[in-house]
């Protein structure tokens, strides 16, 4: 009886965290990093639970099929779909393994949005700033992919004026350029790095 | 005499990378094989001595850690007060002098940052941002021994930096300040102090970056070079490449 209560409070745990956030795109990471923070430093959860959290939440708010294409640079225009597609798979797998790997530890923080910016009807950016328990007030801009206004996307995370998208995609084009620009070598490394 | 020697090697050295600089395309690399080398080997220096001493640094009682990063902060802004005349930015020069002169009597020697509580907000300033300013490009990106990631330009900012900091006037080349005046060892304890703050700060981060990375050469390539030009430009450029992914 108490696996099966057990089981359910965490069916519900996470059914929660699938309801869907608001549209507008600043209170769509207000409810989203804030519901992420209170679910992570919640003790009573383990590895496993949070680290199915993170990845259900990424691959419901995280436009990963987008980020993918933007990180591969512009050797996306001369691949082939079949290349593409089996790229894509491995992205998503080494983008969910290396984000669990980074929140899976994570101590509460205070959240706090603290603007916005709308660049454009594709997007916009949320200013916000996160001041972990054991150091000082970090700044993250958030790129929110909103052409579909009814369901906004994250596309990039900008800490302190550095972003990861661009991060990931100048490490991806050293690995390709160093390689004869050979999408499969590149392939290789992510299905290399999601194994291990 | 000797002064004229240094001059002429000084404009020499610079002749010689600002020629690299225009020739070369902003994020090339001078010679990948040689700094991927030279990146192992700060590798293994940050694994057998700076990574071991952040730690240790870690475990200090935080005022103590909060004071020694207070002072190396505060002895760091007097080369933002110079560069911050040569960039025409009198705003930030009034916080820079201003938080320096706080900071080293209330603040007593700079343990304390009483000028951050009265809005005084000092950004770092070197002779490379202040080159950036100018409109000169990065040039080609290379690594250098101990000191990590640089370009042209900022390594002829760092050599410049101990010309133009009053701090290492009075410490490397002992010239008197109110009858008092230091040697070169003081100057290398402050900026290896400085480093030891630093790595100790970004202890997980750097531990996460090791281990999330396929390629952390080039990880820590793309951050070095967003961040100096976030601080050249001193804001974040939004340079929204996305844009051609939706066409």
């Amino acid at each position: 009886m108490r696996k099966v209560v057990y089981f359910f409070s965490l069916f519900f745990l996470f059914q929660s965290s699938l309801l869907a956030y608001s549209s507008n795109p600043k209170d769509f990471i207000n409810e989203l990093v804030n519901d992420a923070i209170n679910k992570l430093s919640n003790k009573n959860l383990n590895k496993e639970q949070k680290k199915i959290f993170i990845e259900e939440i990424a691959e419901e708010n995280v436009d990963i099929n987008a980020l993918g294409l933007y990180t591969l640079g512009e050797i996306r225009k001369s691949s082939t779909k079949d290349d593409i597609s089996n790229y894509q798979i491995s992205f998503k797998k080494y983008f969910l393994k290396s984000l669990t790997s980074r929140l899976t530890d994570y101590s509460s923080s205070k959240f706090e949005v603290v603007g916005e910016d709308k660049k454009s009807a594709n997007y916009t950016i949320i200013n916000s700033t996160i001041i972990p328990e054991d150091g000082l007030e970090i700044k993250i801009d958030w790129r929110v992919y909103t052409k579909n206004p009814e369901k906004p996307l994250i596309r990039d995370l900008i800490v302190e004026g550095l972003s990861l998208a661009r991060t990931q995609k100048e490490e991806f084009s050293s690995i390709l350029s160093s390689n004869n620009n050979d999408i499969k070598v590149l392939i290789n490394k992510l299905e290399e790095f999601s194994n291990n | 005499m000797q002064l004229l020697k240094k001059i002429k090697l000084t404009l020499t050295t610079f002749a010689i990378i600002l020629i690299f600089t225009v020739n070369a395309n902003s994020v090339e690399e001078c010679f990948e094989r040689t700094s991927r080398a030279i990146f192992k080997f700060n590798m293994a220096v940050d694994d057998i001595v700076l990574e071991p001493l952040a730690k240790g640094y870690n475990k200090l009682p935080s005022p103590i850690k909060e004071g020694t990063s207070n002072f190396t902060s505060n002895i760091g802004t007097l080369l933002s007060i110079p560069n911050n005349v040569f960039q025409g930015n009198f705003k930030q020069l009034g916080h820079s002098v201003g938080s320096f002169a706080i900071n080293s009597t209330v603040g007593i020697f700079g343990f304390l940052n009483p000028a951050e509580k009265i809005g005084l907000k000092p950004t770092k300033e070197d002779v490379g941002q202040t080159l950036g300013s100018y409109g000169i490009g990065p040039g080609c990106y290379f690594v250098l021994p101990i000191l990590g990631p640089a370009t042209a330009r900022d390594a002829v900012g760092l050599l410049a930096d101990t010309f133009v900091d009053p701090f290492a006037h009075v410490t490397i080349r002992e010239k008197e300040i109110f009858n008092s005046s230091g040697n070169a060892l003081d100057y290398y304890t402050v900026k290896g102090t400085t480093a030891v703050d630093f790595r100790a700060d970004n202890d997980k981060n750097f531990q996460s970056l090791e281990k999330n990375s396929i390629d952390l050469y080039s990880s820590l390539k793309s951050i070095y070079l967003q961040d100096r030009e976030n601080k050249i430009n001193n804001s974040i450029e939004d340079k929204d490449e996305w844009g051609n992914l939706d066409n």
